[in-house]
């Protein structure tokens, strides 16, 4: 139940993108259309999910106070969490390309329906912010295996409706500085005041 | 200083602005402006990365292999970070846990990345230098905009002193999520109506 709760949170109370402002950048560069929104959604997905418990690992076995006491009991007073940073970007790095190859040999028609986004994932800050929110809020292997897919069903979820949204914005009539960017970030801002509607919502 | 350096270090202050024109790290721009020092803090930490890695990069760029140049560059860029988030914890403990996840993000902070590809690899290291001080308090401008208005309104104060009259009663949603969204939407709004950029 613990766990159905995270998940709920994650994706409507404290939606990554409208609650902490993670991955906007994509959201915005990639809500124009609906297809790429959804497609880059699904990336999303999928390399959340696997980077979460990846990063979980390597912080809980390597890099945490501590963590090397499996190793040799002398190193019980070392700290490597100064480290997290490039380890968790070289994981997400690498992770996406592994992704990448696995996905070019056995699922080709996946592969390339999110052809160019994949390697776009490495820079989402989506993807990094899990991994330090994970740490910061010492959530365990199973918990951060969920925390990383619920939060990318929200950020799908964000995106998806905004390129719902901007596709109808496409034919209104708005001042020249409120064009593209402006608007769509007060949009952002209504949609996240409607996603505040959720919070309280306890399992 | 010649008018080319003058143009590299001003422009960003509003013609090219990184968050309003060019559209780029936004989500720290949103997630640390509830304050005005933590905003300060944010510019000044973003901005030594950004100029120190324009620096290496370009000091660099003779010499890495353009196939790994991204991983070179995520490289340093996350040293340069790592030692910025050490320094914050260091000294400015409090104010480094309120901005919590957000200074590590200044590694997928698409200034710092954005600058490194399309100026740092082609230029010197003395213009390189000027781009990323241009760059960096040109986002900074930004924040501390944004965090004064979201603090005057939220809390009725500025950098913790009171400025609003006693019978001021904060606006909480200045303070959520949705409020720096529409803040921010509203500035670039006025932004580009000034400096008179349409998006097509």
């Amino acid at each position: 139940m613990d766990l159905l709760s995270l998940a709920i949170k994650a994706i409507f109370v404290e939606n990554i993108l409208l609650a902490f402002f993670l991955g906007m950048c994509s959201f915005l560069a990639c809500s124009k259309k609906i297809d790429t929104a959804i497609g880059l959604g699904f990336a999303v997905i999928f390399v959340l999910t696997i980077t979460l418990p990846a990063n979980w690992a390597i912080h809980h076995f390597l890099l945490r106070e501590g963590a090397l006491t499996w190793l040799n009991p002398k190193f019980a007073s070392l700290d490597l969490s100064f480290l997290n940073f490039i380890c968790f970007i070289a994981t997400i790095a690498s992770m996406v390309q592994l992704v990448e190859m696995i996905l070019d040999k056995f699922f080709p028609a996946l592969y390339h329906a999110l052809g160019i986004f994949l390697p776009l994932i490495t820079v989402n800050c989506a993807i990094l912010g899990g991994s330090l929110f994970m740490v910061e809020r010492e959530y365990g292997a199973l918990e951060s295996t969920v925390f990383g897919f619920s939060s990318g069903i929200g950020w799908l979820l964000a995106i998806a409706a905004m390129a719902a949204i901007r596709k109808k914005l496409r034919y209104s009539h708005l001042p020249d500085g409120l064009k593209g960017l402006g608007i769509t970030m007060i949009m952002t801002g209504l949609m996240a005041m409607a996603f505040m509607c959720f919070s309280g919502i306890n399992l | 200083m010649t008018s080319a350096a003058k143009k590299l270090l001003m422009d960003p202050f509003s013609d090219n602005n990184p968050v309003t024109i060019q559209v780029l790290g936004i989500c720290s721009a949103l997630a640390v402006t509830v304050k005005v020092d933590t905003a300060i803090v944010m510019t000044l930490a973003l901005t030594s990365v950004v100029t120190l890695s324009n620096v290496v990069i370009s000091l660099l760029r003779n010499v890495i292999p353009p196939g790994i140049r991204m991983i070179v560059e995520m490289a340093i860029i996350a040293s340069l970070v790592i030692i910025a988030d050490q320094l914050l914890r260091a000294f400015l403990f409090d104010i480094s846990k309120q901005l919590s996840v957000f200074v590590g993000l200044i590694i997928t902070n698409c200034i710092v990345m954005g600058r490194a590809e399309a100026f740092a690899l082609q230029n010197p290291p003395k213009d390189s230098l000027l781009d990323g001080l241009g760059n960096g308090l040109g986002y900074g401008i930004v924040l501390i905009t944004v965090a004064t208005i979201r603090e005057l309104l939220g809390f009725g104060t500025f950098l913790n002193f009171k400025i609003m009259p006693e019978s001021f009663v904060g606006n909480g949603l200045v303070l959520l999520a949705p409020g720096a969204f529409i803040i921010l939407g509203l500035l670039i709004w006025a932004q580009r109506t000034v400096s008179k950029y349409v998006e097509e």
